[in-house]
């Protein structure tokens, strides 16, 4: 006691002024960086919402004929369009979301650390990383040379770039979903499958849903994949197995290009529908995470 | 991490148990169906190798390496050089990765060191927002709204101030007779940017959140003041992970295609100058793609779908793997 005493006392108040400043203004950069991501999300919902907002209308939404580039805004609709994105997305959501999910199991349930299922789960990371684009020319290559323009060609597209990301988000679910469970169902007999499925599945379906409804909402915003594999169309066709078709994207990415008045105001339009049909995924995956939340970290 | 007790789901009683040695149909079915399912992933990749692959073989063999890599892109007389594309995709993706780095950097850390929990949800809202508004979006308002500002009030006076200064004058100054263009290189990137931080932001987020709590109260004990724990603590036990999500979302950046199309200016130059009219591999495949219907032009596109999913695949296995060993290490230290 006696020695510390005689020692230069600890200095316990706030650090010297340089390096105070140094944190306050590090703090103030990370806020400055926040901005940065906050502007250009706020400018882009502004404008689309702001030129959007005046096209859309019941018959700009249902009408099946798309116009010529160079008339004017409300004359027919996009109806082709959002008839369209809905089969294309949905019939991709219908082959993708099962198959993801079985993966998920296979991964999880049976693949535990054994190398085949340690070289699938790296596989499917890396196919969340190949380009849409490449998706596209894959499907184009493979099917639409053979079989020609579908709406089925563009499901086919959009499903193999959600099938790594529904794997993904299932498997960190059923993780999750803890061992007691199975363990309570094999201890009354029951057979693997049937604990997969009516214990184990079931325990993790709010997060699996969440996760695949946010596959869903970026599926039906793209447009790469859907350039080599839909062709486009301008009436609705709704036949998703036979015959070209046509997206909100494909609408977007078409009147982007156009010199004419109404077909960029059909632009703004679609992509107002487009981003409210991704944000209402997007909310219904969060409302159902929050009301499935029982096994969340 | 506990792995052995976590090690993987229980498995049901094998037949030394002696109830049943006989698994039913169905039960097997199902292991089946499921192995089926996670293998439809290594499909899909061997079959986007070989199917491309053969479709654009008639590219190599016409024009061969050194036609491939020229700089000449002229489909009317039948020139298919890659080169220009390579580099407008390799500089657009460098000016995103630029841009995105930091700004992910510091709202990561604002998230995992700065703000209390309660309102991390509203930030975190916000790069959800940002990463589910659609490529083709970005797109649009990038060639209406963010194209003509740029040309109008920022890329001229940019340019005329740092036109003479060295190294800056070659990337921002002019190109020839004050000509700037709102589509270019750097517009590309921009957008880029904005599409990739969410993705960098969530993955480096997970990554610092693993630092120990120890680690960090360890340096606020000696004194240190946020932002020295951060350097001191939270960056070196963070710096591979980081390193990986960052190659992640170059990866991404790459094979961006649509809003990059739209802002890039779609003129086939290798210059240094940023402010100029520029092109990359996926938007020229979905620029020209429709019009590329002699065998040639077509394989030609295709063939840089196969370099483009080369390149990425590369990007991705070494950013995986990366954060992989950074996993492991961190289990085992944890």
């Amino acid at each position: 006691m006696a020695v510390t005493a005689e020692q230069a006392a600890v200095d316990l108040r706030e650090p010297s002024g340089w390096r105070r400043a140094k944190n306050q203004f590090a703090t103030a950069a990370m806020w400055f960086a926040f901005l940065c991501m906050l502007v250009p999300l706020g400018f882009v919902l502004v404008t689309v919402i702001a030129k959007g907002a005046s096209v859309i209308s019941w018959q700009f939404l249902t009408n099946s004929t798309v116009p010529p580039n160079i008339l004017p805004a409300n004359v027919d609709g996009e109806g082709a369009a959002v008839v369209g994105t809905l089969e294309i997305t949905g019939f991709a959501a219908v082959m993708a979301i099962p198959l993801g999910v079985l993966g998920a199991v296979y991964l999880n349930e049976y693949g535990g650390n054994r190398p085949l299922a340690r070289v699938l789960s790296f596989f499917s990371d890396v196919m969340t990383g190949v380009p849409s684009i490449v998706m596209g020319l894959f499907i184009f290559t493979i099917w639409v040379l053979h079989f020609g323009y579908s709406g089925l060609a563009g499901s086919f597209a959009l499903g193999c770039l959600m099938l790594p990301i529904v794997i993904r988000s299932s498997y960190e679910m059923l993780r999750l979903v803890p061992n007691s469970l199975r363990e309570g169902s094999y201890a009354l007999g029951a057979t693997k499958a049937r604990v997969t499925v009516t214990v184990v599945l079931p325990a993790a379906i709010g997060g699996i849903v969440s996760g695949a409804l946010l596959a869903v909402a970026r599926a039906a915003g793209e447009t790469a994949p859907l350039l080599f594999t839909i062709l486009t169309v301008e009436a609705t066709n709704p036949n998703l197995f036979h015959g070209a078709n046509t997206t909100l994207s494909w609408q977007i990415w078409e009147n982007a290009q156009q010199p004419y008045a109404g077909a960029v105001a059909r632009g703004w339009g679609a992509a107002l529908t487009l981003i409210a049909i991704a944000f209402i995924l997007m909310i219904v995956a969060r409302l159902v995470t929050a009301r499935f939340a029982r096994y969340s970290r | 991490m506990s792995a052995t007790v976590q090690a993987g789901p229980a498995t049901p009683a094998g037949p030394a148990s002696g109830l049943s040695s006989r698994r039913p149909l169905g039960d097997r079915g199902f292991q089946v169906l499921a192995l089926v399912s996670g293998l439809l992933v290594l499909v899909i990749l061997v079959l986007i190798a070989i199917t491309m692959s053969q479709q654009s073989t008639t590219w190599f063999t016409s024009e061969g390496w050194s036609g491939i890599f020229s700089i000449d892109w002229d489909p009317a007389h039948g020139k298919f050089g890659a080169m220009a594309f390579l580099y407008g995709t390799v500089i657009v993706s460098v000016i995103a990765i630029v841009i995105a780095y930091p700004v992910s950097q510091g709202v990561a850390l604002l998230l995992t060191e700065v703000v209390p929990r309660r309102w991390a949800a509203p930030i975190v809202s916000v790069i959800d927002l940002l990463a589910v508004v659609p490529s083709v979006v970005w797109g649009l308002w990038g060639i209406l709204i963010l194209v003509p500002w740029l040309q109008a009030h920022i890329y001229g006076h940019v340019a005329s101030a740092v036109n003479n200064i060295w190294i800056l004058g070659n990337l921002f100054g002019f190109l020839n007779h004050n000509y700037v263009s709102g589509a270019s290189f750097f517009t590309a990137g921009l957008i880029l940017a904005i599409m990739i931080t969410p993705i960098v932001t969530s993955l480096s987020r997970e990554v610092m959140a693993t630092v120990p709590t120890t680690d960090k109260e360890g340096a606020y004990a000696l004194g240190a003041t946020r932002w020295e724990m951060i350097r001191g603590a939270v960056w070196p036990h963070s710096q591979t992970g980081i390193i990986g999500a960052t190659l992640l979302g170059l990866g991404r950046a790459m094979g961006e295609t649509i809003a990059v199309a739209l802002v890039v200016g779609a003129s086939p130059t290798i210059s240094s100058h940023l402010f100029t009219p520029g092109y990359t591999m996926p938007s020229v495949i979905a620029l020209q793609f429709g019009e590329a219907t002699v065998g040639v032009f077509r394989a030609a596109l295709i063939g840089m779908g196969v370099l483009l999913f080369l390149l990425t695949i590369i990007v991705n296995l070494s950013a995986r793997a990366i954060i992989g060993r950074h996993a492991r290490r961190m289990g085992g230290a944890a």
